[in-house]
Formats: C-alpha cells, sequence, structure tokens
C-alpha cells in the first residue's frame, strides 16, 4: 500500500498526541500517588516487606558490581596515574568518582534491571488477574495499598544501595592498588580523607539517588499499574520500565551534575 | 418490610467504549432480596453492567442508583463508604496470590476493621467453614483447584456482610460439581444473610435452578425480564437460541464480514 501524506500526517499526529496522552496519564497518576503517600507512611510495615523485595534483595548484585567496577577504575586510573608519577591520588580518583557519578547512576541502572522490573511485572499481573479491582471493590484504594508503598521502597533503598556500592567500590580499589599493585596503604586511604567533601560530593551524591529513586520508582509502577491485562502487554510494560528508567537516570544525571557540580574547581 | 424494595436501579443508561455503544437506553430495577440473574451474548455489556453498579465504570448518560445513592456523582470516600456493603466475586477469584488462603479471607477486615487478631481468627475460620474451606485455610492460592479459588473468593467477598453480591461469571470454567457447590452456596448465602444477588452468567442451567428472574440483555437494553418457567416456556427465537445453544439465529455465528466469495476472490 502506497502511503499518501494526508495518511501520514493522520499517523503522526496520532503518534504525537498519544504520547502527550500518556505523558499526562503519567502526570496525574504522579500527583494521585503523592496524595495518599501520607496514609502509607502510617502503615509503615507495608513499605518494609517492598524495601525487603527491592532493596534487600538487591543487595548482593549492588554490592559484587560495585566491587568489579571499584576495582576496575583502580587498574585504569593507575595506568593514567603513574605516568604522572601521582599514584597514590588513586583512593582520590575513585571515591569520587565513586560517590558523585557511579555510585548513584550505576545502582540506579541495576536496580531498574533487578528491582524495578519486577515490581511492573508484579502490579502487571496484579491487574490482569482482577486483583487490583477485587481490592478497589472492597473499598482498598490499590493506590494507597499497592503502588505507594513500592514507590517509597525504591526512594529509600536506592540511596542506601548507592552507598553501599560505593563503599563496595572503594574496597575493590584498595584490592587492588594496595594489596596489589602496593601503592601506599596510608596515602591511599589519607588523600581520600582529605578530597572529599561531605556536602560537595556525598550529600550530592545521596541526592542524586534519591532523584533517581522518585524516577525509577514512578516509572515502574506506572508502567504495571497502566499494562494492558494480556501476557504481551505485561512483557511489553516490564521492558518499558527498564528502558525508560535507564533513559530517565542518565538524563537526569547530566541535568543534576550540572546544575550541582558546575563551577565547582 | 420497611426498606425500600428497590436496592439497585438503572435510568436510561448508556455506556460506550470509544465509538462502540455497549448500553444504550438501560432500564433495570433489581429488588431487595431477589436473586437476578443477567445473560446474553458475549461482549454484551453484562460485565459492564456490574462496572456500573460497583461504580468501576461511569455512564455516559442516565443514572446509576444503589441504595438510593447516585453512584456516578459519588466522591471516593462515599463511593467506598458504599462499596463495604457491596461484595464482588470475579470471573477467576482474584484472589491476592501473595497471601495464603486465611489472609485474603482476612484481608477486608484487616483493612476495614479494628477488630482483635482472635477475632479475626474466628471470623474467617467461620467464613471457611461456610464455603468448606476451613481445612485449606494454610493453602497459597497457586495451590487451589478453580472450584476451590471460587469457593475462597465467595468468602473473601462476603466478609463484610454485604447487602448486595455481584457475580461475574461465577460458573466458567468449574466441573459441574464445583459448579453445583458455587450455586448453592450462592443461593443459601443470599438467604442466610439476606443479600441481594445480580449474576452475570452463561450456565443457563444453574441460573434457571437458582434465580428468580432472568435478565437477558440485546443490543444494549434489556431484551426480556422473565422468571425462569417463562423462560423454559418461551417460544421467542432469541431466546430459545439462547437456551438451547444454536450457533446462527437472530444472533448471527459471523461476525459482520463482507461477501465470502468477493473477499476470496480479492487479490
Amino acid at each position: 500500500m502506497k502511503a499518501d501524506p494526508i495518511s501520514l500526517l493522520t499517523s503522526l499526529g496520532h503518534a504525537v498526541t498519544s504520547r502527550l496522552d500518556r505523558l499526562g496519564l503519567a502526570a496525574r497518576f504522579s500527583i494521585a500517588v503523592f496524595r495518599v503517600l501520607g496514609a502509607v507512611f502510617l502503615r509503615f510495615g507495608l513499605i518494609i516487606r517492598e524495601l525487603y523485595f527491592s532493596g534487600v534483595r538487591s543487595l548482593s548484585i549492588v554490592i559484587v558490581s560495585g566491587l568489579f567496577v571499584g576495582m576496575v577504575l583502580a587498574v585504569q586510573g593507575y595506568e593514567v596515574l603513574q605516568r604522572y608519577g601521582s599514584t597514590e591520588a588513586l583512593g582520590v580518583i575513585v571515591a569520587l568518582s565513586l560517590v558523585r557519578e557511579l555510585g548513584p547512576v550505576v545502582t540506579a541502572l541495576l536496580f531498574a534491571g533487578r528491582a524495578s522490573s519486577a515490581v511492573t511485572a508484579e502490579i502487571g499481573l496484579m491487574r490482569a488477574t482482577d486483583q487490583l479491582a477485587a481490592m478497589d471493590m472492597m473499598a482498598v484504594d490499590p493506590l494507597a495499598r499497592v503502588i505507594a508503598p513500592r514507590f517509597l521502597a525504591a526512594i529509600f533503598s536506592l540511596p542506601l544501595l548507592a552507598a553501599l556500592f560505593s563503599a563496595a567500590g572503594v574496597c575493590g580499589a584498595w584490592i587492588i592498588g594496595v594489596k596489589l599493585i602496593g601503592i601506599d596503604d596510608g596515602a591511599f586511604w589519607s588523600q581520600m580523607q582529605a578530597s572529599v567533601d561531605v556536602r560537595i560530593d556525598i550529600v550530592n551524591g545521596i541526592l542524586k539517588s534519591v532523584v533517581f529513586g522518585v524516577a525509577v520508582g514512578l516509572i515502574s509502577v506506572f508502567e504495571g499499574f497502566f499494562a494492558v491485562p494480556t501476557a504481551e502487554g505485561v512483557s511489553t510494560a516490564t521492558t518499558r520500565t527498564v528502558v525508560t528508567s535507564s533513559l530517565a537516570v542518565l538524563l537526569l544525571d547530566l541535568v543534576l551534575t550540572v546544575m550541582m557540580f558546575r563551577g565547582l574547581n | 418490610m420497611s426498606e425500600r424494595q428497590d436496592i439497585i436501579r438503572l435510568e436510561n443508561v448508556r455506556f460506550a467504549y470509544g465509538e462502540r455503544p455497549i448500553l444504550d437506553g438501560l432500564n433495570l430495577t433489581i429488588r431487595r432480596g431477589e436473586i437476578v440473574a443477567i445473560m446474553g451474548a458475549s461482549g454484551g455489556g453484562k460485565t459492564t453492567l456490574l462496572g456500573l453498579i460497583g461504580g468501576r465504570l461511569t455512564p455516559s448518560a442516565g443514572q446509576v442508583f444503589v441504595e438510593d445513592q447516585n453512584v456516578p456523582t459519588l466522591s471516593k470516600t462515599a463511593l467506598y463508604t458504599l462499596r463495604r456493603r457491596i461484595g464482588m466475586l470475579f470471573q477467576f477469584g482474584a484472589l491476592f496470590t501473595d497471601l495464603s488462603v486465611f489472609e485474603n479471607v482476612a484481608f477486608p477486615y484487616r483493612e476495614q476493621t479494628n477488630l482483635s487478631e482472635d477475632m479475626i481468627r474466628t471470623l474467617v475460620l467461620m467464613k471457611l467453614e461456610a464455603v468448606g474451606l476451613r481445612g485449606a485455610a494454610h493453602l497459597m492460592p497457586s495451590e487451589l483447584s478453580g472450584g476451590m479459588a471460587r469457593r475462597a473468593a465467595l468468602a473473601r467477598a462476603v466478609t463484610l456482610d454485604p447487602s448486595i453480591m455481584l457475580y461475574d461469571e461465577p460458573f466458567t470454567g468449574l466441573d459441574p460439581i464445583s459448579v453445583g457447590i458455587i450455586g448453592r452456596l450462592i443461593k443459601r448465602l443470599n438467604a442466610a444473610l439476606g443479600m441481594t444477588s445480580v449474576i452475570v452468567t452463561h450456565d443457563l442451567n444453574e441460573t434457571l435452578r437458582l434465580a428468580d428472574r432472568v435478565v437477558v440483555l440485546s443490543g444494549g437494553k434489556v431484551y426480556c425480564d422473565l422468571a425462569p418457567d417463562d423462560i423454559r416456556a418461551s417460544t421467542d427465537p432469541f431466546i430459545r437460541q439462547f437456551a438451547d445453544g444454536l450457533p446462527d439465529g437472530p444472533v448471527p455465528f459471523h461476525y459482520p464480514a463482507d461477501d465470502y466469495i468477493g473477499d476470496l476472490l480479492a487479490s
């Protein structure tokens, strides 16, 4: 079939309006979720269960990944630093890369793949099997009972996981740098201690994690809640959670980095 | 009875999914204590009707009164207050898969009441005993057969002793024994708890045994509203097609399509 200009224009218009439509839906959904957050805090038990599933169960992947990333950073960093004869700055380079960037970003990416995808699939299947509808008919708001606790769990667990990722990374760098290559132990730690600033580096890193947690958490519950109630619909929603979350994290990281670290010397 | 007789009243209700009208000028009144079966072809708006009564769907025109409250106009809080008096059994039970049978039935108590743990245990066991599943309290939904899951869901739906029960295809996918069990439970609960039941179903035999009235929907309206005996005796071609399960008749076998030969020959 030949595409005539009118039908091309129609499909372009449809593509634009349907995306705008979804954006509006996401905005309204987010507002609705934020409105029930207060009530959810009063039932902290619900959040603890989700913290376990999203946070605690992600510990192994996050710590192991952190360890490896730290080791790689140490190997690469040492290569460059030894050209300038400043290998004892390895600790600083690794620590700053981790707490400012890699900790929050890589943890958020791992979290999107490990925990958020599971949240989307779970909520999508609850929808497909009428569990959300049943809850709603029992006069229990699914937003407060199912959605908000999972969203909050993402916000709480991401900063903690990112901190553990960075800590594991520093340990990995220490193993490579100090134990295997033989950099001076004292220099490694003292330079790190002197150069990593609590407010500029650590607090900003935590802030990034919180923002990523909000983004990744919202995307996962939104995609699950509005998943088409079929096997294909749930799988599409799960994929979309991982893709959208990853892109959102990288884009937000750029914006936050420019805001936080521009103009620092 | 001092209370109003009409517990559910739909007036001139219109509902459409996109361009496709599902219900178009539907009028229906259900009286307190009745068991009313809603029948009709698939996609004929039966489940939509339950959605409208429960306030999960909003009609594009017309009014839906449940216990004298105009459902589409209610705030979320008012709707939730009303829903505590409405129980609903979903087609495949919709049990929460992460909770055991006991916890599923306890769910409404935990969410809606401040009862003590002892009291909840007693009430849940009573409900489960009523559907014959006290021994299955510790099982997870994945360990239940279709019929058991439906019974567990039924126990959960009546936990707060609703005045109205909505059943969405309660017999679908069940073996004949389970169909009989669910049918008897519906009848017994309706009498014992003084409920009003609305059953959307395809199972004509069980329906005729169970219901006080059979409402057949067609073309978005009430086609007929008869007692079970009148359905059996009816000579109306549409009702006969339904009652006898004939593939073709007033409800066509073919989805509307272009001329068959012309379609085959088209390149």
